[in-house]
């Protein structure tokens, strides 16, 4: 064996044992997983490895996007017309809603004056291209292309064109990621629309959600739609979320077991609209208030 | 430190440092390719560090491991740390197995190195859901039964520069 390799083995300077590095490597992998998902104090690691790795993940996603591109251009005019006269009467039928919405909006803000009620905020934002999936098959997140450059910060609630989609957990300077609704750790909010009642969503990890904390005799039926709340102080409330699909009430459990499935396309491509910021909500009062299902229970914004 | 097995009848050129490089590169970017969402999609780096510290234990290593797999710990989103810990093992284990595993001819090299996959992708499972992730499905562990096949043509592929004549002849393609 000796004979045939091409350079010596050297004898004297061979560096650590293997035994020594592989000790050396797994304490520090072990320690930054650690501290990775206890404290999330690493994301300054988190983004300047980024730096390094972006320019290549992009050049990965090229192939990807000039097929879809190509795709959408052999489609042909044909297509595009009957797309266009779609949209035209998807308009027109919305049309006499959307014409009155204006005037429903000042005659809303006009009583709520009269009441003396808070004026709605306005949702804003800026619209985000999704990328990609995140290829982490353990979670349910998506990357768009608007990051700290575009002023995104973690927190920002998104949305599509049905409903929620999810949350931004993470900034990179050209890149942000969007935790969806569906994920494990991901947590809405929401009211039933039908009678105001408060819960909070949760994803399930296969594309479901679940409403948890519901009294087994709660007053949830199959086709229920359920509305961001907005007691989070993110999401704006009476955005679209689910719709329930599911309930199995047990008695020999406290609570229903209530499944949704979401209304955003989440696990489609496509753009989403990150949604600026809220107005700081007004501080908690400082005693003990008994604790309800939905206000108690709210996710911090960021993770 | 191109190791012959009893078969070879031939002295392999040494591989070039570059070359070694830019085939990790390249499985890296191959990582990140939108095809990573298939099911069945073998972990590329996995396979391609998994060859050279077999091949060339002594020029990669754990360090490579541990800087390929922040890497794909950054570009997958996951916790920091899951790859890392698993490519650092297989490195490990694959540069230890390297003497045994250079004897045998092609296919059982494969089935030796399927284990090694096999548990750098389990690996990474089990720190998951102990940190609390989705159960990803039983076709996550698919990816390694495919890349242990990819064995065979991959070191076919791999080695192709090694197998050029030291004397360049202008007529022959390779």
């Amino acid at each position: 064996m000796a004979g045939i390799d091409h350079a010596p083995p050297p004898f004297f300077k061979r560096g650590p044992a293997p035994l020594a590095l592989l000790t050396f490597y797994v304490l520090i992998s072990l320690a930054i997983f650690v501290v990775d998902h206890r404290f999330r104090s690493l994301d300054l690691v988190r983004q300047s490895v980024a730096l390094v790795v972006d320019p290549v993940q992009r050049v990965a996603q090229t192939p990807g996007s000039i097929v879809d591109y190509a795709l959408v251009y052999l489609r042909g005019i044909e297509a595009m017309r009957e797309e266009s006269e779609r949209l035209k009467q998807a308009q027109l039928v919305t049309a006499p809603n959307l014409q009155r919405l204006e005037h429903l909006e000042v005659e809303n803000e006009r009583l709520r004056r009269l009441l003396a009620v808070k004026d709605r905020e306005n949702a804003s934002g800026q619209v985000a291209q999704i990328m990609y999936t995140a290829r982490d098959p353990f979670s349910r997140r998506i990357i768009v292309d608007k990051g700290q450059q575009a002023g995104i910060i973690a927190g920002q609630p998104a949305i599509d064109e049905a409903g929620v989609v999810g949350q931004v957990t993470r900034v990179f300077p050209f890149s942000a990621e969007v935790t969806l609704v569906t994920d494990k750790d991901q947590a809405v909010p929401v009211q039933v629309v039908r009678n105001g009642q408060r819960s909070v969503v949760f994803g399930l990890g296969n594309g479901q959600l679940e409403l948890r904390y519901m009294p087994a005799n709660a007053d949830v039926k199959v086709g229920d739609l359920l509305v961001t709340s907005g007691l989070d102080g993110i999401f704006l409330p009476g955005f679209p979320v689910g719709r329930v699909t599911s309930i199995e009430r047990d008695t020999a459990f406290a609570f229903a077991r209530i499944y949704a499935l979401p209304l955003a396309s989440v696990e489609n491509f496509g753009e989403v609209m990150i949604l600026s910021p809220r107005e700081e909500l007004p501080p908690p009062p400082p005693e003990p208030q008994q604790k309800k299902p939905g206000a108690g229970k709210k996710k911090a914004g960021v993770r | 430190m191109t190791q012959p097995n009893f078969t070879s009848s031939r002295i392999l050129l040494p591989a070039r440092s570059w070359f070694i490089a830019l085939t990790l590169i390249l499985a890296l970017l191959a990582n990140m390719l939108p095809t990573a969402y298939w099911p069945g999609i073998p972990d590329w780096v996995a396979l391609v560090l998994c060859f050279w510290c077999i091949r060339e234990p002594r020029r990669v290593g754990m360090g490579w491991a541990f800087v390929l797999g922040l890497a794909m710990d950054v570009a997958d989103g996951a916790v920091l740390g899951q790859h890392c810990f698993a490519y650092v093992l297989l490195a490990y284990a694959a540069a230890s197995l390297s003497r045994r595993i250079l004897w045998f001819p092609l296919v059982q090299q494969a089935l030796q190195v399927l284990p090694l996959l096999i548990g750098a992708q389990a690996v990474q499972m089990l720190m998951r859901m102990v940190a609390g992730g989705d159960f990803p499905g039983w076709g996550y562990l698919i990816g390694p039964l495919i890349a242990a096949l990819l064995w065979i043509p991959g070191t076919f592929l791999l080695l192709l520069p090694q197998y050029q004549p030291v004397e360049r002849d202008a007529n022959r393609p390779l």
